[in-house]
């Protein structure tokens, strides 16, 4: 069991490791290329006011929830924000993700003490938990959602939940719940361009293309 | 071909990088259901806005994705039939006003009205458009109007109005500087309009004229979403602008005519205008500015202003009205969420011109009912015919007290006499 913990574990962090990061980066090209691919007819209507600026605004701005809308569902908003700050300072500021990032990128940055990133990460799975909740739920949630989102959901869930358990040494032998913790991460990498998910780049065009149009038109969004 | 092939191909002719991007980004949040007078006052979730997009998303998914060209092939692919176009074709007509709310909150970034306006030309290819709309597409094709005003009825009007003002209202003047178009509606139901136009341009000395050969300015193909027709009935402006060898082109008091023929229009042709396009309020606002309006006496009463989607989030006319209104009244009362988050009347889009939607349209004015019941006036002020007509009917079904007005012709009632 415990040799077998170990050869499951150097391979995930190694070519599984490999492995997924090249699919994620090629995946993500090939949905970034095929995007830009298909163009965008030129505006032949006269802009009221300059579109590339509106754009890059809009893409800063939504951010932040729109006016008035907040408080129409301030568990959605929350629960939201939360989830994905607290997703990116667990990646990037728990010590071992920054060595594991510094041997792809070859630089490093400071660490986060670990009682931050532990209680990070439950808040963080709190949030989702109340995300999940929240979508099976409330009315307009529950019928808009499909089987694709309660399967990105449970693949984002999985890398906070094997590396809360692997840190916290429960459940499972160590070494091997530091395995499923990595290979989780690998699937999360893998399906991060081909599903949903894909929206961690794709709204960036969203946003600057519906800006830069009801930009042109001298409406700031 | 099938209708499934007809819509599919349709759909897959519409997608371009932001299409592509949009159908990317969501991640089905539903925050735009807070934004759509549909959901909020049925709160029925199949109003929601993304949804309303969901068979373009399908095609999109089927015909434009990896994993989904996958699954086709090997036949898990949810086809979109016939049933699905007729339960989705009242939910993006009957459902939808285009009003834009939703593109503006989206955290995504994504321009849903945008996509549904997209989404209908394959309703249209695969035929399935509701009936009222239908018709009018085809008065406004054959006879010129979706209301099938023609010509002798419009010079009709114009003799009453010339009685009544005094002035003579200038038809085919090659050369003047700005060509006035007109709605239907505003011919056969606001004639005051044009009076208030002939009043206005008179006093600021404005070269216009109307063309006998191209007076509507409403396009029945934006609304039902056939490009094809649209650019038609933009043509018909453009050869009338250019033969009358215009330097402007003014849109009325029409939310989605300035839609139609300022941002759609050089877009349909396929070419740039020769000419400029001012919205009326756009021109009024400039006259202003350049002090070539002198208003006297001011207007007591209290009054709220509706501004109409199309020009606030689709045109930018936001402060043009008010600081017109600021020339002879202090009385206005802004309803809540006024200027570019504005709740629809809930009558655009193409939903006052279907019969079918017309109970649907009278439960989402409740929205509009609130709004200005809000601010305790009963006197309102708009901007464009079809919200004037759809206000006045949701007032007339809920028995509210409210007097409605147009704007140009307040306008015109507190000018300076000329010298």
């Amino acid at each position: 069991m415990n040799i077998d913990s170990i050869t499951l574990l150097n391979w995930a962090r190694g070519s599984g490791f490999e492995w997924a990061l090249a699919i994620f980066i090629f995946g993500t090209l090939y949905r970034v290329l095929t995007l830009l691919m298909l163009g965008r007819k030129r505006n032949l209507a006269p802009a009221k006011s300059a579109e590339t600026s509106a754009g890059v605004r809009t893409v800063f701005r939504r951010f932040a929830p729109a006016k008035g809308l907040f408080s129409k569902a301030p568990l959605l908003h929350i629960a939201g924000i939360t989830f994905h700050l607290g997703f990116f300072l667990i990646l990037f500021f728990y010590t071992p993700h920054i060595e594991a990032l510094k041997t792809v990128l070859g630089f490093s940055w400071p660490a986060l003490p670990n009682s931050v990133i532990t209680a990070t990460t439950v808040v963080t799975m709190i949030a989702m938990i109340t995300l999940l909740i929240y979508r099976i739920t409330d009315p307009v949630r529950r019928f808009i959602s499909d089987g694709h989102d309660y399967f990105i959901w449970v693949i984002s869930f999985l890398p906070l939940l094997t590396g809360y358990l692997a840190f916290n040494h429960a459940l499972l032998p160590y070494t091997l719940m530091l395995a499923l913790h990595i290979l989780s991460v690998e699937l999360l990498m893998v399906l991060l361009p081909f599903t949903r998910l894909g929206h961690f780049i794709a709204i960036f065009f969203a946003r600057f293309y519906s800006g830069s149009d009801i930009g042109r038109k001298g409406v700031s969004s | 071909m099938s209708t499934n092939t007809i819509a599919l191909n349709a759909f897959v002719e519409q997608m371009d990088s932001s299409m592509s991007a949009y159908f990317q980004s969501c991640t089905h949040c539903g925050l735009c259901a807070e934004a759509c007078l549909f959901q909020t006052e049925t709160q029925d979730p199949k109003y929601t806005p993304i949804h309303k997009i969901e068979l373009m998303k399908r095609a999109w998914q089927q015909e434009m994705t990896l994993t989904g060209k996958l699954l086709k092939s090997i036949g898990l692919a949810k086809p979109i039939t016939d049933d699905d176009l007729s339960e989705w074709e009242k939910v993006v007509y009957d459902g939808c006003t285009l009003c834009g709310r939703c593109s503006m909150v989206c955290p995504a970034g994504i321009d849903i009205s945008g996509i549904i306006r997209k989404a209908r030309e394959a309703f249209v290819a695969s035929k399935h458009t509701p009936e009222g709309l239908r018709h009018g597409t085809k008065r406004a094709m054959e006879l010129g109007s979706p209301m099938g005003v023609q010509l002798p009825a419009l010079l009709a009007q114009l003799k009453h109005v010339e009685k009544d003002t005094g002035l003579s209202i200038p038809v085919d003047v090659e050369g003047a500087d700005y060509l006035a178009l007109l709605s239907s509606m505003e011919i056969m139901y606001y004639p005051e309009y044009i009076g208030a136009l002939a009043k206005i341009f008179d006093h600021a000395n404005v070269s216009w004229t109307l063309c006998s050969e191209a007076f509507e300015a409403t396009n029945a193909g934006i609304q039902i979403g056939s490009s094809d027709l649209a650019a038609e009935l933009v043509e018909r402006i453009v050869s009338g602008a250019e033969k009358l060898k215009v330097k402007h082109v003014i849109s009325p008091e029409c939310g989605h005519a300035y839609t139609a023929i300022r941002w759609e229009g050089p877009n349909l042709i396929g070419r740039p205008f020769s000419f400029h396009v001012i919205h009326i309020l756009e021109l009024l606002d400039q006259l202003r500015a350049e002090g070539r309006l002198k208003t006297t006496g001011s207007w007591d009463e209290s009054f709220t202003f509706h501004d109409p989607c199309q020009l606030v989030r689709k045109g930018g006319v936001v402060q043009e009205p008010r600081h017109l209104m600021g020339m002879f009244t202090t009385g206005l009362k802004e309803m809540p969420d006024a200027g570019v988050m504005n709740w629809c009347c809930g009558g655009g889009g193409g939903v006052s011109a279907n019969p079918r939607a017309e109970d649907l349209k009278h439960i989402v004015f409740n929205k509009k009912k609130n709004q200005i019941e809000h601010t305790g006036v009963n006197t309102l002020v708009t901007a464009c015919a079809n919200c004037r007509m759809t206000i006045e009917e949701g007032a007339e079904h809920y028995n509210m007290d409210l007097n409605i007005i147009g704007l140009t012709e307040k306008l015109a009632e507190y000018l300076e006499p000329n010298q």
